[in-house]
């Protein structure tokens, strides 16, 4: 997984609430069984004229010339609320998007940006429409840079600071893999699941009970 | 890390429940959490496979993961692997060939026992009490409803899941929201979870697993505590559970993948120790009266934006907050409506009955008891998809299709359907459709499409009528007009 230590870039603003999944990538464009390809569809519905087209909506935030290379989004509260597609984040990461600052998020979504080595920041909404309106001024030249190590955010004189589980911190810092990780206490799982074969054999009946792989 | 300590202190079910599978606490703050049962549907299944296996990784234990198609799979009569969605068949041959690679049990296209993930997984008693179940699916909190500890979880976690047998998460804060009251005649699960995002919003639950409590809970049969979980999520909550009592012991008696002889015995003594304990302590507490609630439907874009279907459409200004007001506008204009029309002089475009919401038996017995003898609107397409194939074999046994399709409705194969856009099937750009599913976001029924979220009964009301009104209201109206 990509770590992520500090960054600095284009912060982009998408001052809405509830910016749910559908919204992030409508299912019409998830279109393989693959995690890649997704970029494209980010915000399909309001990047693109038409449904399932490619011309560029010219107002749609992410589309004006003084947002190209965006990597940071500003958001409201819920961001990423909905379906637990992860196809979102796999959408977000293609596009170059590394971390979303927001008043809260969808528990699943946070959690698959962990797993993706997005950042996902939560600040009050005060603090990200002041950020907002800095950015705004000039957002090339305005650029936000995220310092997960210290947990700040920096953009010109404006100095902020963010919390974040001291989990899904290590995790990001250290690009870790988090199956790598639990496999580690496989011992403790596999007595773990003994256990609680003797406590509660009937959680395990019938699939124990019978010949691998065949079923009643 | 820590080994957790015996449950001491007065607990709630969903601690209990937590607890009882906390194989460590690690250092971090997160619990490792052992799970019981995995779930898997074509829509991410294959794709979680495919990257474990890349990454160099092995199901742990096949026979507790199961898999089935329901998403993108089409849902006409007779279907075969072709979908509407031109790729759509890609994703079920990469599900049948990952699955029968990793040795998973799948509920194919075919198979008798296919159905929506929500609904088959308790009909055939693949998630019980006591258990925890995860699946890359939101709605898997329906589960709840049961006394299980389910949740959804993203394609990463499912890979982790399957891999390891366990899950890292941070444990959420409890809330218990306590419905008491007689529901009023033709009010049901989903009007109450309609009317209890509305008042405490779509966020109201971030953070905490909440129980569903009090005398209303009590009294809703276990289908209708599946409608009212399911939709925890877009009350933005970890999950949501409701003790299990005799109802549930009854529901699970003599399903196929439920506990037999001595193992039944023992799984219901531990099921009646599922419950909050008396002097236990929520974080938050809600009291929601259920005696006052109208049948609901939503009007705008989130399914916070609820109203009493004899209502009108609210202006803007009304709502305090900024925020509300903003999306009140944006809504209103999505879904091309004027801010003060009665609801009941809106007309609708088409009638969706269906998803792990309401496509149960029970669900299509509401619908049916209201469509029974009458005809869809003119020009009103009104659609009927049974969550499994067993809910549609059982409706058919009673009739209920011919029911449907003699009011002019179609009759489905099962599947999640029109209830989002993957399959490549939507009523149309701006069609107004009256839906029994749990997401009216934006495009989620397709590009343009403008949701209503409503009940069976209020759905197969409003698509006789051919505008939003209740069963009760259509019943009285034809009263008048005789
Ligand atoms: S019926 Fe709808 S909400 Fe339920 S699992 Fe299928 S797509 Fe998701």
């Amino acid at each position: 997984m990509k770590a992520f230590t500090v960054h600095t870039g284009v912060a982009a603003p998408l001052l809405r609430r509830n910016i749910d999944t559908d919204a992030i990538i409508p299912s019409r464009e998830m279109k393989r069984v693959s995690k890649q390809g997704l970029g494209e569809g980010l915000f399909a519905g309001w990047r693109y004229t038409l449904p399932g087209g490619r011309e560029q909506n010219p107002s749609f935030v992410l589309n004006r010339p003084e947002y190209r290379n965006t990597s940071i989004l500003l958001s409201g509260e819920n961001f990423g609320c909905g379906s637990s597609r992860e196809h979102a984040v796999w959408a977000l990461a293609e596009y170059g998007i590394r971390a979303v600052i927001a008043s809260g998020f969808g528990a699943i979504f946070h959690t698959n940006c962990i797993r993706n080595g997005i950042l996902p920041v939560c600040l009050d909404e005060q603090a990200i429409s002041d950020l907002a309106e800095r950015v705004q001024k000039d957002p090339q030249i305005n650029l936000v840079e995220i310092d997960l190590n210290r947990c700040r955010i920096v953009c010109g004189d404006r100095e902020l600071e963010f919390a974040l589980e001291e989990g899904a911190r290590h995790m990001l810092l250290n690009g870790l893999d988090p199956i790598a990780l639990t496999l580690q206490q496989r011992k403790l799982i596999d007595q773990f699941e003994n256990t609680r074969r003797k406590k509660h054999a009937w959680a395990f009946a019938p699939f124990e009970d019978c010949v691998e792989g065949v079923l009643p | 890390m820590t080994t957790p300590g015996a449950i001491s202190e007065a607990t709630t079910l969903f601690d209990k429940l937590w607890w009882e599978h906390a194989v460590c606490e690690l250092d971090n703050g997160e619990t490792l959490l052992y799970l019981d049962r995995v779930f898997l549907h074509e829509r991410t299944g294959s794709i979680a496979l495919q990257s474990l296996h890349a990454a160099g990784y092995g199901v742990r234990d096949a026979r507790k993961v199961f898999c089935t198609m329901d998403h993108i799979v089409d849902t006409f009569p007779g279907r075969g692997d072709a979908t509407l969605m031109p790729s759509g068949t890609d994703f079920i041959t990469a599900t049948r060939n990952e699955t029968r690679a990793a040795n998973i049990r799948l509920f194919d296209v075919d198979d008798p026992n296919q159905g929506i993930v929500h609904v088959i997984s308790p009909e055939q008693g693949l998630v019980l009490p006591g258990l925890t179940l995860v699946c890359p699916d939101s709605h898997t909190c329906t589960q709840g409803a049961i006394g299980a500890l389910a949740w959804g979880i993203g394609s990463s976690e499912a890979e982790h899941a399957m891999a390891t047998g366990t899950l890292r998460v941070r444990k959420p804060k409890n809330m218990r929201v306590v419905i008491d009251g007689a529901l009023q005649p033709g009010v049901t699960a989903k009007d109450l979870v309609l009317n209890l995002i509305a008042r405490f919003g779509a966020n109201g639950g971030a953070g905490y697993a909440v129980e569903f409590a009090g005398s209303t809970v009590r009294d809703l049969e276990v289908e209708a505590r599946f409608t009212l979980c399911n939709m925890a999520v877009e009350f933005s909550a970890f999950t949501a559970v409701i003790a299990p009592d005799e109802k549930v012991e009854a529901y699970f008696h003599g399903r196929d993948f439920a506990p037999k002889g001595e193992h039944w015995r023992d799984a219901v003594e531990h099921w009646r120790s599922l419950r909050s304990d008396e002097a236990a302590r929520f974080d938050r507490e809600l009291h929601v009266d259920a005696s006052t609630i109208q049948p609901a439907v939503t009007w705008g874009t989130s399914p916070e934006q609820v109203v009493s279907i004899g209502e009108s459409i609210p202006y803007p200004d009304t709502f305090a907050e900024d925020h509300r007001r903003e999306s009140a506008v944006r809504a209103l204009a999505y879904q091309n409506l004027a801010p003060g029309k009665h609801l009941v002089d809106i007309s609708i475009d088409a009638a969706f009955i269906g998803s792990c919401t309401n496509s149960r038996l029970s669900d299509l017995q509401a619908a049916a008891a209201v469509v029974k003898g009458r005809r869809i609107a003119p020009g009103v397409r009104g659609v009927v998809v049974p969550g499994s194939r067993r809910v549609k074999k059982a409706a058919e046994r009673e009739g209920l299709d011919q029911i449907f399709t003699a009011a002019g409705f179609e009759w489905r194969d099962s599947g999640c359907s029109m209830c989002f856009y993957a399959g490549g099937e939507t009523f149309g750009a701006n069609q107004r459709v009256i839906s029994t599913t749990n997401r009216n976001f934006e495009g989620r029924q397709g590009p343009n499409t403008r949701t209503h979220l409503a009940s069976p009964a209020t759905v197969a009301a409003s698509a006789i009528a051919g505008s939003f009104i209740s069963a009760e209201m259509l019943a009285e109206s034809e009263l008048l007009a005789s």
